[in-house]
C-alpha cells in the first residue's frame, strides 16, 4: 500500500448527508474483477444524465475541481453496503482523503486498508471548510504526520487520529503482512479451541 | 466487577493477540464468500503466495449477480459478460483454495445469508463474517456477525482472523404486543426512523425483551440484517430454545455428545443482568403500525396510513433540503398520503425477508386475490431450498394464481446488478433492506416494508394497509 504522509490538493465540497455506497459506486460496476478502474462509475447518478453526459451542476464536473484530491461531505459518509470499490472509485479518480463529521463503520476501516485518509472534523469546522473550497483557491494541504489540514486561508485545522491507523496510513503497512508475525499465536487458539468447542474446530 | 453482555462475552472468547497499534486480532469462526467482494482478494493471496488458511471454516455460495431464471443451464449460460467472468473467477478460485461451494442451480444455493443459518453453518457464539454488509443476519443465532471490506476478506483468507477495535454496547429493549400485521420489519424501520441511520455507528446493538423473546428465528433474522441500516456494527440477539431448535438437525449443525456440548456451551451466551450497556432505548411495539418508507434513506419511515413530510416543517433548512431532494427523486409532494403512490412493480425477496416465514406471509395476503392489472410482482425465495418448501407447502401455487412471477433464488433486485432491476421512474414496494437512490436501479423508486404489506400494494396497486384490504369470500 502507498504510503501516505503529504498531500496538497484541491478539495470539493459535496454538502450532502448520508452519502451511501450505492451512491459513491452503483451495484453495476462491481462486477469486475480488479481493484482499478472504477473511478469512471464515481458517484454515477450524480455525475452523469442517462445518456452518460456529463451533469454540469455536480461538484466533481466543474473545471475548479476535476482534480480535485479531497473531498468535504456532509454526516455519515459511506454508510450502507461493505463494497471495498468505494475507495477503490475514490482513489481511481485521484482522491485521497475525505472529510466529514462522521463516516459509516465499515468504509471507515476500508479506507484504512487502501491509503485513503478519512479526517472526522466538529460540523462547524467541516462547514468552513466548505466555505473555503468554494472559495478562490481551492488548495487544501495535509500533513498526516502532524495531523493537520492548512486551508487556503492559511488557517491550520488539526484532527484526531489514533496511533495505530496514522501509522498504518504512514507507513503503508500490509495489515496481513503484521498479522502473520502472530502466526504462532493463531495455531495456538486454534489447538485451545479443538479442545475446548471441538464441534466448531472440526 | 461489572458483567458482561453477550457481545463481551463472544469478543473474549475470540481474542488471539493484541497488537501495539491498539487493534485486537480475533479469530473467525466463520467465512461466507460470494462472487462480488472476493475476487481481488483471492488475486491478492495469488500475489503474495498465501495460501487460504481455514477452507473448512469458509463457505462460497454464488448470489449477488446471478439471474434468477433458467440457472440450471449453469453460469456459461449467463449472459452478463461481466457478471458470467465474476462467477467463473469464484467458481476456479474455491476449487482452487478448497472451499466448499454451492454452485448457482444446487439446491443448496441461495442468498449467503439464508444459506449459512440454514446449513447449520451458522451457530450461537461464532465470529462470523462476510464481504457484505448484511452480514449481521446471523447475529439472530447470538454470533458476532458483521460485514467487511474486500481487504478484509483477504486478510480472513489468510489469517483466519481479524484486526478488530472493540465497539461500544447499545441494547434495544423492544415490548409490548405488536398489533396483528406488525412483525420485525416494522421493529427494524421503527428503529431506524428513531436513531436514524447513523444512530448505531461504532456500536454492536443487542436486541431484547419480550416482543425479540416472540419473534420466530426468520423474524430476528429480519430484524438483525438491518442493523447495518441503522449503522450499527453488529446486531444480536441472545439464543434461546428457538434458536437451539432451529439448529436442531441442520446438515453442519453438531451431532450427538457434540451437540449436547455445544448446548451447555451455548446456553452461557447471555448478557449478564449486571453488564452494563453504554445506550438503552426502549420501543413498545404495541404503538406500532404497519411502516413503509417514503424517501431514499431506511430512516425516512412513515406508517402506510400517514403522510409524507412536508419540507416547511422542518426542523431546520438543512433538513429540509434533504427532505427536499428525497421528495424530488421519489417523486412525491411534501404532505401528501403515502397511500396515494401508486407502485409500478413488487419484490419480494432479498436477504432482508426471502425465507419460508416471509413467503407464507406474502402468500396469506395473496390467497384467492389478484394483483393488480398494472403492477409487476416477483417472488424470489432466498435459497433452492426455501423454494423447495415453499413448493411442497402450495405457496408458489397461490402467488402465480394471484399473478406474481415466481423466481429462482438469489440477491435479485435488492441491488440492481443483475438482470432483475427497475427502469428509470418506477415505484417499487420492496421487503428489501435499502431505499437509496438507484439502489434497485439508476432512477428506480424503492419503498420498504414487509412481506405481508409488499403483497397488500402488489394487490392494490398502491400501499395500504394490508387489514384495509377488502376480504376475499368474508375472509381476511
Amino acid at each position: 500500500m502507498k504510503p501516505f504522509t503529504r498531500l496538497d490538493a484541491r478539495a470539493a465540497p459535496l454538502d450532502i448527508a448520508n452519502v451511501d455506497t450505492d451512491q459513491i459506486i452503483p451495484a453495476r460496476y462491481l462486477k469486475t474483477v480488479e481493484r482499478t478502474g472504477l473511478g469512471k462509475g464515481l458517484f454515477a447518478a450524480m455525475r452523469y444524465e442517462a445518456d452518460g453526459t456529463p451533469k454540469p451542476d455536480f461538484v466533481l464536473n466543474q473545471p475548479d475541481y476535476a482534480s480535485a484530491g479531497v473531498l468535504i461531505a456532509g454526516d455519515n459518509f459511506g454508510c450502507g453496503s461493505s463494497r471495498e470499490h468505494a475507495p477503490w472509485a475514490l482513489l481511481d479518480f485521484g482522491i485521497r482523503c475525505v472529510i466529514s463529521t462522521s463516516f459509516a463503520d465499515i468504509f471507515y476501516n476500508n479506507c484504512f486498508n487502501n491509503g485513503l485518509l478519512p479526517i472526522v472534523l466538529p460540523e462547524d469546522e467541516v462547514r468552513s471548510l466548505m466555505d473555503e473550497a468554494r472559495g478562490g483557491n481551492h488548495v487544501f494541504s495535509i500533513d498526516l504526520e502532524a495531523k493537520t489540514v492548512t486551508l487556503p486561508s492559511g488557517r491550520v485545522v488539526s484532527f484526531n487520529l489514533d496511533a495505530g491507523r496514522q501509522e498504518k496510513l504512514v507507513k503503508g503497512l500490509d495489515a496481513i503482512g503484521e498479522t502473520l508475525q502472530h502466526v504462532s499465536s493463531i495455531d495456538d487458539f486454534e489447538a485451545q479451541r479443538r479442545l475446548t468447542q471441538p464441534w466448531v474446530a472440526a | 466487577m461489572t458483567g458482561k453482555t453477550l457481545y463481551d462475552k463472544i469478543w473474549d472468547a475470540h481474542r488471539v493477540a493484541e497488537d501495539a497499534n491498539g487493534e485486537t486480532i480475533l479469530y473467525i469462526d466463520l467465512h461466507l464468500i460470494h462472487e462480488v467482494t472476493t475476487p481481488q482478494a483471492f488475486a491478492g493471496l495469488r500475489a503474495a503466495g498465501r495460501p487460504v488458511r481455514r477452507p473448512d471454516r469458509t463457505l462460497a455460495v454464488a448470489d449477488h449477480n446471478v439471474p434468477t431464471i433458467n440457472q440450471a443451464a449453469g453460469t456459461g449460460a449467463v449472459a452478463d459478460d461481466e457478471a458470467r467472468l465474476q462467477l467463473q473467477t469464484l467458481e476456479r478460485n474455491v476449487a482452487e483454495a478448497g472451499i466448499e461451494f454451492f454452485p448457482m442451480g444446487d439446491v443448496r444455493n441461495g442468498i449467503v445469508h439464508v444459506v449459512g443459518p440454514e446449513q447449520g453453518r451458522s451457530q450461537p457464539g461464532m465470529t462470523i463474517v462476510c464481504g457484505d454488509s448484511h452480514t449481521s443476519t446471523h447475529g439472530a443465532f447470538g454470533a458476532l456477525a458483521h460485514g467487511i471490506g474486500t481487504s478484509e476478506v483477504e486478510h480472513v483468507l489468510a489469517t483466519q482472523t481479524l484486526r478488530q477495535r472493540k465497539a461500544k454496547n447499545m441494547r434495544v429493549w423492544f415490548d409490548g404486543e405488536p398489533a396483528p400485521g406488525v412483525g420485525a420489519k416494522d421493529f427494524a424501520l421503527a428503529l431506524i426512523g428513531l436513531i436514524g441511520t447513523g444512530g448505531g455507528t461504532g456500536s454492536v446493538i443487542e436486541y431484547a425483551g419480550p416482543a425479540i423473546e416472540a419473534l420466530s428465528m426468520e423474524g430476528r433474522m429480519t430484524l438483525c440484517n438491518m442493523t447495518i441500516e441503522a449503522g450499527a456494527k453488529a446486531g444480536l440477539i441472545a439464543p434461546d430454545a428457538k434458536a437451539f431448535d432451529y439448529m436442531r438437525g441442520r446438515p453442519a449443525a453438531p451431532k450427538g455428545a457434540a451437540w449436547e456440548a455445544a448446548m451447555t456451551y451455548w446456553s452461557s451466551l447471555f448478557s449478564d443482568p449486571d453488564a452494563a450497556f453504554d445506550r438503552e432505548i426502549h420501543i413498545d411495539t404495541a404503538a406500532l403500525s404497519p411502516l413503509v418508507t417514503w424517501g431514499t434513506s431506511p430512516e425516512d419511515v412513515v406508517p402506510v396510513s400517514g403522510n409524507v413530510p412536508d419540507p416547511a416543517d422542518a426542523p431546520n433548512a438543512a433538513r429540509a433540503t434533504q427532505i427536499q431532494r428525497a421528495l424530488d427523486y421519489m417523486g412525491l409532494t411534501g404532505g401528501q398520503p403515502i397511500s396515494e403512490a401508486r407502485i409500478d412493480r413488487v419484490f419480494i425477496g432479498s436477504c432482508t425477508n426471502s425465507r419460508i416465514e416471509d413467503l407464507r406471509a406474502a402468500a396469506d395476503v395473496a390467497r384467492g386475490r389478484k394483483v393488480a392489472a398494472h403492477v409487476s410482482a416477483m417472488v424470489v425465495p432466498g435459497s433452492g431450498l426455501v423454494r423447495d418448501q415453499a413448493e411442497a407447502e402450495g405457496l408458489d401455487q397461490i402467488l402465480i394464481a394471484a399473478g406474481f412471477d415466481w423466481r429462482e433464488p438469489g440477491c435479485s433486485m435488492c441491488l440492481g446488478m443483475n438482470p432483475d432491476k427497475l427502469v428509470p421512474g418506477e415505484r417499487c414496494a420492496s421487503t428489501s433492506n435499502r431505499n437509496f437512490e438507484g439502489r434497485q436501479g439508476p432512477g428506480g423508486r424503492t419503498h420498504l416494508m414487509s412481506p405481508a404489506m409488499a403483497a397488500a400494494a402488489a394487490i392494490a396497486g398502491h400501499m395500504i394497509d394490508m387489514r384495509d384490504l377488502p376480504l376475499v369470500d368474508g375472509v381476511a
